[in-house]
């Protein structure tokens, strides 16, 4: 065996999600749109979704990313906080990204 | 048609029919191609530069067993060069000491990797190959230690339809991200052995509470995508996302077809790559026309407000049951052909009673001599 026990990973305020290794957001010239691409699945994100896939890069926590989307949009941060955190506990559970 | 064509996203590559494993339901057709009809690595290759220009953003290889290509790595790179997402669909038999190692250098993204059953007996049973198993196991665990992301396909039948809890355990300690329970789809091989493969209804009725329960369960941990056998549905499967809508199917010989099952519809006629561009055949195809969009659908599909939900289902089942390609697919309630699809479920139960050798499989042989189901 080569893992005796996995474990979901959640989202908290330190988290540094990464994008993971074989999912790439790539240009497609063909539709002229931002394409997400994971094993088996193509996924479409819209301009929010891409400004916070963006970020994912490992660098950046979550706090740091909420701060920035907030300037971005210019929205209060507790105000984006619960959206931004729900998006990537979601991607985390569809291997999308890393936390 | 009403709507535009747009372009493909996906595409299904088999790449040859030969297997080291003869399971009864594969999904190539009863009449298997040979090595010599197999298309070259150039022919590929430009098949694949063309399939990314009309915007093919993955491919899928599969087979047979595609790890037999021995130019699968250069297959590989080629896609990779075009920012394709590429897939391996392999069976994991047999795969040389490094192969994995040189097929993710070249830039393959995802392996998906079939258990044919979750205790090495059944594996070797239904794959009719001795010794499968262990070998599947150092299979998915050297594709681990690329880092690849693993994907464990079973695909499940009355013969292995109790040990999917097992299946579960199994994908889980083989560090798998996905699991695909697929329930065995009645085309191609699996039609001619659908009385040796049909599960009990009841069985059918657990499996579907403990794969909701472990998809619950095991949320954020590994995905469990459950494809759910037809025959027991109230709707049919939205096959292939719509003919010919988003994806496509290359032969081993090159010729391409809208879905992997779409030869067992006679009075289509499909194109072969090289005779025309992947283009041309894409938009222009008689076959991929027959049955795009919604103006070809009959009723009850024709005023059905699930029609771009369903897209009336199986094309290829259509054919199988009903005898005509267009009538609404009989894993549909509102067909009026619904009812023979319990009828066959029953039939194939009492062929599991009354006969002494309910495990006998026709299995899949190149050249085996096997009569066309109609």
């Amino acid at each position: 065996m080569i893992e005796t026990s996995r474990s979901r990973a959640v989202v908290s305020m330190q988290s540094l999600p990464i994008l993971r290794r074989h999912v790439r957001l790539q240009y497609d010239g063909v539709r002229e749109a931002w394409a997400l691409l994971s094993p088996e699945k193509v996924f479409w994100p819209n301009e929010v979704s891409l400004d916070i896939l963006r970020l994912c890069d490992g660098r950046h926590s979550v706090t740091q990313m909420i701060a920035i989307l907030a300037d971005q949009y210019a929205a209060e941060q507790e105000e984006i906080a619960p959206d931004i955190s729900a998006f990537l506990q979601e991607w985390s559970d569809k291997f999308l990204v890393t936390l | 048609m009403t709507d535009p064509v747009l372009p493909p996203i996906g595409m299904l590559a088999e790449l040859t029919h030969r297997c080291p494993l003869q399971c009864a339901y594969c999904s190539n057709p009863v009449e298997l191609l040979k090595a010599n009809r197999e298309m070259d690595t150039a022919g590929w290759l430009s098949l694949f530069e063309q399939a990314a220009d009309l915007g093919v953003l993955q491919v899928h290889l599969s087979g047979g067993e595609p790890t037999l290509r021995t130019d699968l790595t250069k297959l590989v790179a080629g896609l990779a060069r075009r920012g394709v997402y590429t897939n391996l669909i392999t069976a994991g038999v047999g795969i040389a000491e490094g192969r994995i190692e040189a097929l993710a250098d070249a830039g393959l993204d995802h392996i998906q990797l079939s258990f044919q059953g979750a205790f090495a007996a059944t594996t070797e049973k239904i794959g009719n190959a001795q010794g499968a198993h262990e070998k599947k196991l150092e299979t998915a665990r050297r594709v681990r230690a690329t880092g690849l992301p693993l994907t464990i396909n079973a695909p499940i039948h009355r013969h292995n339809m109790e040990e999917v809890p097992q299946f579960i355990e199994l994908a889980l300690s083989l560090g798998a991200e996905r699991l695909e329970i697929a329930n065995v789809q009645y085309a191609g091989w699996a039609l001619l052995n659908r009385k040796a493969l049909m599960p009990e209804r009841e069985a059918v009725e657990r499996q579907v509470q403990i794969v909701e329960e472990a998809q619950e369960r095991l949320r954020g941990i590994m995905t469990i995508d459950f494809v759910t056998p037809d025959y027991f549905a109230i709707y049919p499967k939205p096959c292939m996302g719509g003919w010919a809508r988003d994806a496509f199917m290359v032969a081993p010989d090159g010729a391409v077809l809208p879905c992997h099952a779409a030869a067992t519809i006679k009075s289509l006629h499909f194109e072969r790559f090289g005779d025309w561009d992947l283009a041309r055949i894409w938009h222009k195809s008689s076959a991929f026309n027959a049955f795009r969009g919604t103006d070809w659908m009959l009723e009850p599909c024709r005023s059905c407000e699930r029609q771009e939900i369903d897209w009336g289902g199986c094309r290829c089942q259509a054919m199988a049951i009903t005898g005509n390609a267009a009538a609404t697919d009989p894993a549909c309630i509102k067909s009026p052909l619904h009812a023979r699809m319990g009828t066959l479920i029953n039939e194939a139960m009492e062929t599991a009673v009354s006969d002494a050798k309910p495990d006998a499989f026709t299995y899949r042989r190149i050249g085996k001599a096997a009569e066309p189901i109609t």
